[in-house]
Parts: structure tokens; sequence; C-alpha cells
């Protein structure tokens, strides 16, 4: 059984088919990939599993419990938690605040000694006291990330977490990843950075007009015909 | 069958005004995304005008209703969105919705000035008074088949304005995107410009329709609009036909009521309450139910958000703060006289009000325009629970009514931004008329709060409900504070910065929300259950809420400084009023007129006047010279050698005009900061010296004369003053390199970088 089971799930707005009927499994302790061109469904896609928008149908399970239809907060109890591609950070409190909320919701006994080893991991512990609002895009990627990781998930859901980030900072964000999931966390990832995508995913799936279009590894899916055409518009 | 198509036309014909007042309020709100509040006043303007024209001066009807209708209205509907309302774009919800209040609260203060009711008034007549049609047996009025037509013409007119004509396609263009309709040549600016003049057409057509049926009254006019508001939501704010339906649902529902009520069999009241006021509250329940089978709002990543820049005070700055107000109220209540003793309670006890929001509003960004009807609750409830008002019935009527607001918030949560603060508002109106209003509830007219009992301290004197409700404020707004800083508090922050987000990580939106509804509701009971005196309805009146979140906000909503403020200013106009009774139009005037700027500041006036002090924190030999200045002007009055007029103003003039320049004046290098230290002692002294009492005779000529001094040598001192150049106690990275630094900044640069030459 995957930590994440994603089963025929179709996502409807009125007349057009967002997410079309996708299949997709996400494994404890790995880390899968979801590319594609703007606009094939990825944000719908993690909207859809976290709990912000319902499935037309469908079926969505964590641990094989069924969680289609439960609210964003229950799921989050579940061991869901998810970042943004619009940076979502609370920004009027400060980074350690931030942090702070998501320990204090997640009920951690040792709520101080967790939000600082969080900011030292992810390597923001510097600007603990700044507001989170003043923080350039990099930073508040990585904010985002322990504020995330401080509600003790199993399965991190990261909306391009690489956007807005140098070259070195993306490389240590690959390295982040890798040591999460070295203690048993499922990462999906979405992002534009093929590169990083291709460095860290143990898995690919590839999604194009709301249908996944190739499902493999890094190696499989980087000379995979369909998915060169769906990127570049014509067959190589 | 015949009273029943008589009432249908009754209702039809309320319908038609409803429906050209619901259009108008649809059309804004589509292509500027501002919930116009004051659209009802708009349409009040509009009828007083009307009557000016037409029955003061005598003018033909044709004449009055063209320069009315086609001229003022459009002209203002211009000038609204030209200076006031375009702004407030990229502000919050909070703020746009705030200035809408303000609007609202200057055109009562403006109708009130230039036509005080003072009885004797040319009557507004109907149109073509006194001729009837009889249709199916029965006689219509000309006004009431007029007011029909008019509908039916708005509703054609509209629908062909927005689908034949260029306007009317860039108007559904800017609704439908207004970055995209900007980014391909259309001007949303001139776009949002006709449909404000549109609009404001719109109320005016109503208001004088309606001013025919029911005469010249402001509050019927202005209550308008939250009529017209259940029939825009029924139309989803988007839709004009289903307003249309919606506000005919809404005349029949009245008419039929009317009807009804009318038979023997109809029960004239239920558990004891009288059921009189049901028929008035018909568009605020259809409000309520309309709102509450809306879907729910979707959780939406990426929407704009606006960073409030309210910092937390530490423990030890908000005691200091408490403390002190305590110490200058108990200081100052034995000078005042027993009319502003009154007048400064009434300050405070609105300032509590005010506190209430700052939770709610300020901290979890959830608009509540019913602050005052909890309070209102809450003395209700003091008064009629046992006990005679010992600190248990206290808590007893905080806890009741924090249940209540929970309560009323629980079936609303589900909404956000104005459709909640709209169910608020249905709220207000809702407990005004059915339980405000009831004799029951307010024996005639009138209820008495009893005193708080507190052993061993008597209480029991203006100067001791002061010294009390200063030391309320006090504790609650340590109360606030210490939220703030709490689990709870930053979970608020949380719900307000970004919904989404907290949900993802494992809040409950609902709970957080209600708790901030019943924590916001048991602050404003205390205001209400503290009253200690007679209390009147009309104190707790829906209207009577909205200067308070104006001044909240213009004071700034998200700091405990602010609701303070807030209070006080709306308390000081009282003042002003009752000690000039010239300004008292002014007095009305102003808290609207404050509040129209409030998009040029959105974190409100005091973050504006604690930045000024910001410089002089850990500037102890300073801090210390101005409170012994304080002391010092508080000797002179002790001693009689000054009277108390001369302390007020010198105090005043000392903390605010001397104390923020002290830094310039001790620490500028520039020859100049001696002749502001000049300027600033001559003020001082003018201030000190004149015997207040002899030179001006009245109150409000005393407090423009300090408004003056402040203006003169204050603002003096401060130019001369900052023209001196100062120490920036900046780090370096916020200097702006695009302006030339000055040899002291440089030095600055320097010492923060650890580099020296």
């Amino acid at each position: 059984m995957a930590l994440l089971e994603i089963r025929e799930v179709m996502v409807r707005f009125g007349g057009v088919m967002a997410v079309g009927g996708v299949d997709l499994d996400v494994q404890a302790g790995e880390i899968t990939g979801l590319i594609g061109p703007n606009g094939a469904g990825k944000t719908t896609l993690f909207n859809v599993i976290s709990g912000m928008q319902d499935p037309t149908a469908g079926m969505i399970s964590v641990n094989g419990v069924d969680i289609s239809h439960e609210s964003p907060h229950r799921r989050a109890k579940r061991g869901l938690a998810r970042t943004f591609q619009r940076l979502e950070l609370f920004a009027s409190l400060t980074v350690r605040d931030n942090v702070r909320v998501a320990a204090e919701l997640a009920s951690l006994t040792n709520i101080d000694s967790t939000v600082d080893r969080l900011l030292e991991k992810v390597g923001v512990s510097h600007l603990a006291d700044k507001t989170a609002g003043e923080l350039p895009t990099g930073s508040a990627r990585l904010v985002e990330i322990a504020r995330a990781l401080a509600t003790g998930p199993e399965l991190l859901l990261l909306d391009e977490p690489a956007s807005g980030l140098d070259e070195s900072e993306s490389d240590r964000l690959g390295t982040l990843l890798r040591e999460l999931t070295e203690d048993g966390l499922g990462v999906l990832l979405v992002e534009h950075d093929m590169s990083l995508v291709m460095r860290v995913c143990d898995s690919i799936y590839v999604l194009d007009l709301g249908m996944i279009i190739a499902h493999g590894t890094p190696e499989y899916i980087q000379h995979d015909p369909q998915v060169l055409q769906a990127y570049l518009g014509a067959p190589s | 069958m015949q009273e029943l198509l008589t009432f249908t036309i009754i209702g039809l014909s309320t319908g038609a005004i409803y429906a050209v007042v619901a259009s108008g309020l649809v059309v804004t709100y589509t292509t500027s995304g501002i919930f116009n509040l004051a659209h009802g006043a708009t349409g009040m303007l509009a009828a007083f005008t009307y009557w000016q024209l037409r029955f003061d001066w005598d003018l033909p009807a044709p004449i009055a209703l063209f320069i009315t209708l086609f001229i003022l209205c459009p002209l203002f509907g211009l000038l609204t969105e030209r200076i006031v309302m375009r702004g407030l774009q990229g502000t919050t919800e909070v703020v746009r919705l705030s200035v809408t209040v303000a609007l609202f609260a200057f055109m009562i203060g403006l109708a009130n000035t230039v036509w005080p009711s003072d009885g004797s008034r040319e009557a507004f007549l109907k149109f073509f008074e006194g001729n009837t049609v009889p249709i199916g047996g029965i006689n219509v009025s000309w006004h009431k088949i007029i007011t029909f037509g008019c509908a039916v013409v708005v509703a054609i007119v509209l629908r062909l304005l927005l689908f034949r004509t260029r306007m009317g396609v860039a108007m559904r263009a800017v609704v439908d995107d207004r970055s995209l309709t900007e980014l391909n040549g259309g001007r949303p600016n001139r776009v949002a410009m006709f449909a404000w003049a549109l609009s404001a057409m719109l109320a005016g057509l109503a208001g004088i329709l309606l001013a025919g049926e029911q005469q010249l009254n402001i509050e019927p006019l202005v209550l308008l609009v939250i009529n017209a508001y259940a029939a825009a939501i029924i139309g989803g704010l988007k839709s004009l036909p289903r307003t249309f339906a919606g506000a005919a649902v809404l005349g029949l529902l009245d008419a039929y009521y009317l009807q009804f009520s009318d038979n023997s069999w109809f029960p004239q009241s239920f558990m004891g309450f009288g059921l009189s006021g049901i028929r008035a509250s018909i568009p605020t329940i259809v409000l309520f139910v309309a709102l509450l089978v809306r879907p729910q709002s979707r959780l939406r990543a990426g929407t704009v958000r606006f960073r409030e820049e309210n910092k937390v005070p530490s423990w030890n700055t908000a005691v200091l703060g408490a403390v002190s107000l305590i110490v200058v109220v108990v200081g100052i209540s034995g000078m005042l006289t027993r009319s502003n003793t009154l007048f400064l309670l009434n300050g405070f006890t609105l300032a509590i009000v005010a506190l209430s929001l700052v939770p709610l509003t300020g901290y979890a960004g959830q608009m509540s325009l019913a602050p005052l009807t909890f309070a209102g609750l809450g003395a209700v409830a003091m008064s009629k629970l046992p006990g005679d008002g010992n600190l248990l019935t206290l808590l007893a009527a905080i806890t009741i009514v924090a249940i209540v607001g929970a309560a009323v918030a629980l079936p609303a949560i589900r909404l956000s931004g104005i459709y909640l603060a709209l169910s608020t508002a249905a709220f207000a109106v809702l407990v005004t008329k059915l339980i405000f209003n009831q004799r029951q509830t307010f024996m005639s007219g009138n209820i008495s709060v009893p005193i708080l009992d507190i052993p061993f301290i008597d209480i029991n004197s203006p100067r001791g409900r002061l010294i009390l409700s200063a030391t309320a404020f006090s504790l609650l707004g340590l109360g606030v504070i210490a939220l703030r800083r709490s689990r709870l508090g930053r979970r608020l922050i949380a719900l307000k910065d970004s919904p989404v987000a907290a949900a993802t990580l494992g809040m409950n939106l609902t709970q957080t929300k209600l708790a901030a509804f019943a924590i916001s509701a048991g602050i404003a009971a205390c205001a209400g259950a503290l009253a200690g005196d007679k209390v009147s309805p009309q104190q707790y009146d829906f209207t009577q809420s909205l200067p308070i979140v104006l001044l909240a906000v213009v004071g700034g909503v998200g700091t405990v400084g602010g609701a303070l403020f807030g209070g006080l200013l709306l308390g000081g106009n009282a003042v002003l009023a009752n000690a000039v009774p010239s300004l008292k139009n002014i007095t009305k005037i102003m808290p609207g007129l404050t509040g129209i700027t409030l998009g040029r500041n959105p974190n409100g006036a005091t973050s504006q006047i604690s930045e000024k002090f910001r410089p002089l924190l850990n500037r102890w030999g300073i801090i210390s010279f101005s409170a012994l200045g304080g002391v010092g002007i508080w000797a002179l009055d002790a001693s009689r050698i000054i009277s108390h007029w001369a302390f007020f103003i010198g105090g005043v003039f000392w903390f605010l005009a001397v104390m923020p320049n002290l830094i310039a004046i001790v620490d500028g290098t520039s020859p100049r900061r001696w002749w502001a230290g000049a300027i600033a002692l001559t003020g001082l002294a003018v201030s000190l010296g004149v015997d207040w009492d002899q030179a001006v005779d009245s109150t409000g000529k005393r407090l423009l004369s300090l408004i003056l001094l402040v203006a003169i040598f204050g603002v003096g001192t401060q130019r001369v003053a900052e023209n001196a150049p100062r120490i920036h106690h900046s780090s370096p990275d916020l200097l702006g390199l695009d302006v030339a630094l000055t040899p002291d900044e440089l030095d600055n640069v320097e010492r923060e970088l650890g580099v020296t030459i």
C-alpha cells in the first residue's frame, strides 16, 4: 500500500476538464515528481489532494484511509502538509512564529526546540526574528517548507519550491529533500527546474492536459517521446 | 381576492424601489469591487436635494428631477469615485468597507446639517399627488405606477447599456478581468467612474420615489440600502435579472405580511415579545437567509493581501501604558466638570467597544458592523440578571453575550469578507428592531444597568465610573495584548494572513473564527454592562455602530492604542459639540471626513503617531526630561499658579509637539536646532502663560486654540528641527542609495559595517 493513492481523480470546472482521471502513488521515503507544461493541472491536483478543491469524481487515500471528502484541516491531522506556488506565509508574523503556529497546531510537546531545529535544518535560523512579509522569495520558500515540516507530516506536497531560488540554494534544497526522505517522509514535488527534478526524484509522473502521459524513473522520462512532444510540441 | 391584488400591487411597487437601489449596488460592486454601504445615503441626499428644488424653491418637477438625477447625482458619483474610491485598490476589504462607512457617516452628517429636522417643512408630495387609476376595482396611485414603470425602464436601459453599448461592453470586460481589460487598452478607471455615476443616479431615483411614499426621513432612506442588499445578495452581487427577482420577492413578502398580520388570528406576540418589529425586519431576515444559502466561500491560494505593520508591544510597554493611562485619568478626573467627566466616560465606553474589534478585525481580519449591538446586549443582560451588579453578574453577562456572539457567527462563518460583514449588519438591525425597540426590554424607553458592585470601593459617582471605565479599558487592553502574544493570538493572525495556509496546516477555521467572535462579543458586552446608569435603546442602534467601526479603523484596528484613539476621538467630538453648538454640525461630519482619508494610511493614525515616538525608545535621558517637564506642568497647576486649562493645553503641547522633536534638538548638528528649541519653548510659554479662562470663554474655543497652538508651534518646531541632519537609527541596507548620504549618515554606515577609515 502506497502512502498516498490517487485513483481516477477528475476535476471539472464547468465545461473544462482540468484533471481527467488521474492515478498516482507516492511511496513513503521517496520523492515523486509531478511535471508538466503550464496549465497541465498540477496545482489543481495539489488542491484536490490538500482538500481545497473537491474532486468531481475519484478517490484519494492516505495510508489506506479514504480522505476524499475530508476538510483541509482534517487532512493535515492525517499527516498531509503542503507549500504553495504563490507564497502563503503569515506575512505579519515573524519567521519563528510562522513555524511555531504550525507546530502548535500539530500539538507537539517540545515546540521551541522543534521550531529551532527546523529553522536550522532549512537554513533560515538567522532570519528567525524577521517579519515573514519582508523576506525575499528564496528565503520565504524555505520558511514555507520549515512551516510545513513543523506539522510533523508523513506526506509533503511541494508546489514549485525552487522557483525564486538561485542555483546554490536550489542545490541545498535538493540535498535537504533527500535528507528528509531518509526519515520516511514521502514527497510529491511539482517543479519546473528539471535538473533538480531529475536529480532528486525516485519516480516521475508527467501530466499534460489533465492526463498522466508518462510515469517512470527520471532516465525513462527523459527519453519518452510523448513527454518530449508535450514539452516541445514536436516529436524529436 | 381583490385584497390580494391590492397587496400584490403595493408589493410590486415597493419591490420596484428595492430593484432600482439594488441594481445600483451591483453595478459599482462588480466594476470596482467596492460594496458601497453609503448607497442608501446617496439616495437620501438626492431625495433631500430634490425636495429642496421642487418643494422649497418651487421649481417645476421635470426641471428639479433633471437637475437632481442627471446633473447632481452623476457629478456626485464621479467625484466619489475620483476622490475617494480610486485610491482603495489593493487595500484590504476592511479598509474598503470602512471608507464607505465613512462616506455613510459623512452624508448623514451633511443632511443633518443642511436640512435639520426642526419640524416645519414643506411636505414631500408624491408624483401627481391625489391622482389614482382604478385597476381591477381598486384605486392605485399614479406614484405607484410611475415607481413600477421606473423599475421596468431601469431594467431595459441597463440591459441595453450593458449589451449594446461600448461602455457596457467595457464594463462587463472590467467585471470579468480588470487587468486583462487594461492590457487590451480598456480604461478600468473611466469605466469605474461611469459606473459610480450611474449608480448614484439609480440611488437618487430610488430615494426620490421612496420619499414620495414615506416622506423625508433620514433613517428609512439610509437603511433602504439594507433592504437592497438582500435583493443584491439574492442576485449573488452579480446577476441583474436575479437581483430584480429578489427585489420583487422582498416587496411582495412585505405587502403580504402587512395583509395577513391585519387578521385577528394573527399572533401579536410570541413568548412575551411583541411581533410588531417583524415587518420592518423582513428584508433583514431575507438577507440573512440569502447569505446562509450561499455556497461556502472556497479557500483560494494566491489572493493579494496587505501587510499590516503593527508591532506587538512588549509586556513592559503594555503594562507601563495601562498603568499610566489609569494614573493620568485619576489625575485629571478631579479637574473636570461633571459634563466633561461624563463625556470622557462615554469616550472610554466607546473605546472598549472599539477594543472589541481589535481581536476580531485587527487580528483575525473578520469584519463586524455590529460591535455596539453586543454592548447593548451586555447592558440588557446586566440589568436582567439577578445579583444587582456584583462581579459574578458581570461575568455571567459577558459569558452570555460571548455565547450569543459565537452563535450569531456560527451560521455566517462559512462566509468571508463582505458577506460576513453584511450578515453582522443584518444581525444588528434585527436585534435593534426585535429586542432593543421592545417596550418589554426597555421599560418606558430606558433600562437602568446596575452599577458594578466592587467591595470597599464606592464608584457611585461620575468620577468613580470614569476611573472604573478607564481601568476596565486598561485591563481589557492588557488582555487583548496578552491574547496577541498567545497561541490563539498567533492563530488569529495566521487566519487573517492566509486562511488557506492555516487550513492546510491543520487549523479548524470555523473554530478559530468562532473564538474571535466570542471574545469580541464578550469585550463589547463589558462596555454595556459597565454603563452603570440608565441607557436607552437608541444608544445601541445599528447606525451608531458604524462611526465606532470607522474610528477604530482610522485609529488603527490592529492595536489597543488605535481603539483608545478611536473611542476618545468619538467622545471628544461630543465634548466639542456640547461646548460650541455652532460646531455641532462639523462634529457630525468629522468622523466621516477622517474616515474618507483612510485609503492613504490603512494602518491607522496611531501607528503614525507611535512611529514619531519610536526613536525615543532607549533614550532614557530624553524620556526622563519629558516626564520631569510633565510633572513640572502638573506642579504649576497643583500650586494654582496656572489654571486647569493651561495645564491641559500646556501638557498636550509638551507631549505632542515638543517631545517628538527633542532628539532633533538635542542631537542635531545644525545651528538651526536652537531655533527649533526656541520655537518649542515659546509655544510652551504661550500655552502655560495665557489665562485661558479669561482669554477665550468656552470649551470649544479653548480646544480650537489648542489645535492652533500645536499646529503653529508644533509644526514649526518640527519643520525647523527636521532640516537639521539627524542620525538615522537604521541599518545600512535600509538606507536609500539613490539619495545622497549626508556625512553623518556615512559615518553611521561605516560604523554599522564596522569599517573605519
